[in-house]
């Protein structure tokens, strides 16, 4: 759920400048070179028109999309229709189920220039890499932590959730993944596989006093953030740049100790591509500083995995000091979780909440 | 009864060398009933026997995972002991709520019924009705402004009382009963005053002119002949203020943890719909129990 909002969050700042200038290409120049067909979220960076017209000048390939709504739906459309798609874009979690399925081929990584300075932890992770073979290039990325009310305390652990400074001013996402994710970050274990529940069970029933609200959306967080009715939350990063950028909230995004939950979205190549060469051209110049700079500053985009890319921002800019790469050192990737351990996160979130309402 | 009489206006009918035969009753009956129970099934039914097929598997039937027949839903309660201090508060939260309707929503109805001057009672009606006309969740948040703290009543108290604490009770089970209140005094109102315009207004002048005082004639008269009204009110509000979850999340905070929240949940977050259609279930058979033990009393006030 945390995922889809976040897209949608752009999908939104995005739809009318897209909307605008789909018409502009239809009279698509096809060259040699040949076409492309990416599949995607709407609106999510891949379809921005200005770069589809500053790609097509630069290789002469032309780019087209197809769209899913749903991760399921992505998987789904790879399965049944080989041959259709050249490039996709698909969550760490996801890309690991695909590579099982043999839906994507791997990536010939000296074709992508730009991934030399894209960080090795996001390229090697498991998700994304089998027997140190890539299968996708790590696009962007974002992190769910802790925000803190500007000249409060900063948090040094998750534990301070639970710290009495924070009597009843804590607020709580409403998310069963992330709270287990957290609770078992407190109690050092992996998050995407906690052997001792009932340990993260009770490291959440400890936050009971301080629990004020379980927020559920953005504009929910903002609106009591505002209303001054919590210091400290577990919150996400693009979120908490928007609330400072756009809501001029006084928020700061803090990743303690123990590190963030993390998310990032590779780019990969199905097994049955027409043209990988294309995919990889465009694959690169989704990475690419010039790229990047112009999609975070005028759209808006979550942190690029390219670190050149990052760096390009202007030092100012709170997208970029927000996403520190340091962080993803520490960085807990999300996981695909097999459905059993799914339930059980939701039963153990489901417990806490009975726990926290009586 | 009734069969006997069209059979016999048949009989008659086919005599008259003039009239063509007719088409025998049940042809009519079955006609006439036909729309509405296709409907009812189309839209009702159907998707009820869904959810109960979905509520033995043993998951979504969605994904790759094999789906096998299985009770084990039907165990949650005792699996998940917490869930019977969820559904005890939905309860709870249920009989305030619907309390609280009751007594709001019949004294609006005797205002209603008593303004007989001019166009007062049609403007009241409006007034009433009018809550409707905007969304449910567009009145719930207007709530969180009201009740937060630094809120509407809070800055109201502080012109009166500037050093007073604050009185906000957002994220409070009050604050989810005040919202769910609002959102269904409507049915207990019209209901109400449907039943009391139907009684006679010399009833009433004739127990005044007896000696009858205020109190009697409410007790004796009023609420007796409004109970149908009542009951029927009761139950609108009780079945769907059980199952809510949107007031509760959004006026609840930490406390707004519901049967209808967890089932939403099931089926927005966890992707685990046969445990929300065995716990949709479980919280039926709950409600027509109750009804079942209250519904000898119910009849016997109706009677009365």
């Amino acid at each position: 759920m945390a995922e889809f909002s976040r897209r949608n969050t752009l999908k939104l700042m995005t739809a009318t400048l897209a909307a605008g200038a789909s018409f502009s290409l239809l009279p698509r120049k096809v060259f040699a070179s040949g076409q492309i067909t990416v599949l995607n979220w709407q609106g999510y960076g891949t379809d921005e028109a200005w770069s589809l017209k500053q790609f097509t000048e630069k290789t002469g390939i032309s780019v087209v999309h197809d769209y899913y709504s749903s991760e399921s739906e992505m998987l789904t459309k790879l399965r049944t229709n080989p041959g259709a798609y050249d490039l996709v874009v698909l969550n760490a979690a996801r890309c690991a189920q695909a590579v099982a399925e043999d839906l994507l081929q791997p990536i010939d990584f000296s074709k992508v220039p730009n991934a030399a300075t894209v960080d090795e932890t996001l390229r090697n992770n498991p998700n994304f890499s089998n027997d140190g073979v890539g299968f996708a290039v790590p696009w962007v990325w974002g992190m769910t932590s802790l925000a803190i009310r500007e000249g409060k305390p900063k948090p040094e652990s998750y534990k301070a959730l639970a710290d009495a400074t924070y009597k009843g001013r804590v607020a709580m996402d409403d998310d069963a993944i992330i709270n287990v994710g957290i609770g078992a970050l407190m109690t050092g274990q992996d998050m995407n596989d906690p052997q001792d529940l009932a340990a993260v069970t009770e490291a959440l029933k400890s936050i009971k006093p301080n629990v004020k609200l379980l927020w559920s959306t953005e504009d929910q967080w903002n609106k009591s953030f505002a209303a001054d009715e919590f210091d400290l939350s577990v919150f996400w990063s693009g979120g908490s740049v928007r609330s400072k950028r756009n809501s001029k909230l006084p928020v700061e995004f803090v990743v303690p100790k123990e590190g963030a939950v993390g998310w990032v979205d590779g780019l990969g190549i199905p097994a049955t591509a027409p043209n990988p060469e294309g995919a990889l051209a465009f694959a690169n110049w989704l990475i690419d500083p010039a790229f990047y700079v112009e999609w975070a500053t005028k759209v808006g985009a979550p942190a690029s995995s390219n670190s050149a890319a990052l760096n390009s921002l202007p030092a100012d800019d709170l997208s970029r000091q927000v996403h520190n790469p340091d962080y993803l050192k520490t960085m807990s990737i999300m996981s695909a979780l097999p459905d059993d351990r799914r339930e059980a996160f939701n039963n153990v979130w489901q417990e806490v909440k009975a726990f926290y309402a009586e | 009864m009734q069969n006997d009489q069209l059979a016999l206006a048949q009989t008659r009918g086919s005599v008259d060398p003039r009239v063509k035969r007719p088409l025998p009753a049940w042809v009519s009956t079955t006609a006439l009933l036909l729309p509405t129970y296709g409907w009812l099934t189309l839209a009702v039914f159907l998707p009820l026997l869904t959810m109960l097929g979905f509520s033995f598997m043993s998951a979504t039937p969605m994904g790759k995972t094999p789906v096998e027949f299985t009770l084990k839903q039907y165990r949650a309660f005792i699996d998940q002991p917490y869930l019977l201090r969820i559904g005890f508060n939905s309860l709870m939260m249920g009989f305030w709520t619907t309390l609280f309707c009751a007594i709001l929503g019949f004294l609006a109805a005797v205002a209603l019924v008593r303004a007989t001057v001019g166009k007062a009672r049609e403007a009241l009606l409006v007034l009433i009705l009018l809550p409707f006309w905007t969304n449910g969740l567009v009145r719930v948040f207007s709530w969180t402004m009201v009740l937060r703290e630094n809120g509407f009543l809070d800055n109201i108290l502080h012109m009166v009382a500037p050093d007073a604490g604050s009185i906000s009770i957002l994220y409070t089970r009050y604050a989810v009963v005040l919202g769910l209140v609002h959102g269904y005094l409507p049915y207990m109102i019209l209901t109400c005053y449907i039943a009391l315009v139907t009684i006679d207004d010399a009833i009433i002048e004739a127990a005044a002119s007896l000696g009858a005082r205020w109190w009697t004639i409410l007790y004796k008269i009023l609420i007796p002949m409004a109970a149908p009204g009542l009951i029927s009110g009761a139950v609108l509000i009780f079945i769907p203020v059980i199952g809510s979850f949107m007031e509760p999340r959004i006026l609840g905070g930490r406390v707004g943890v519901t049967m209808g929240t967890v089932i939403e949940d099931q089926f927005t977050q966890a992707f685990n719909w046969p445990l929300g259609a065995s716990l949709s279930f479980t919280l039926l058979a709950v409600v027509l129990a109750i009804f079942a033990t209250f519904s000898g009393v119910l009849r016997g006030r109706t009677a009365g």
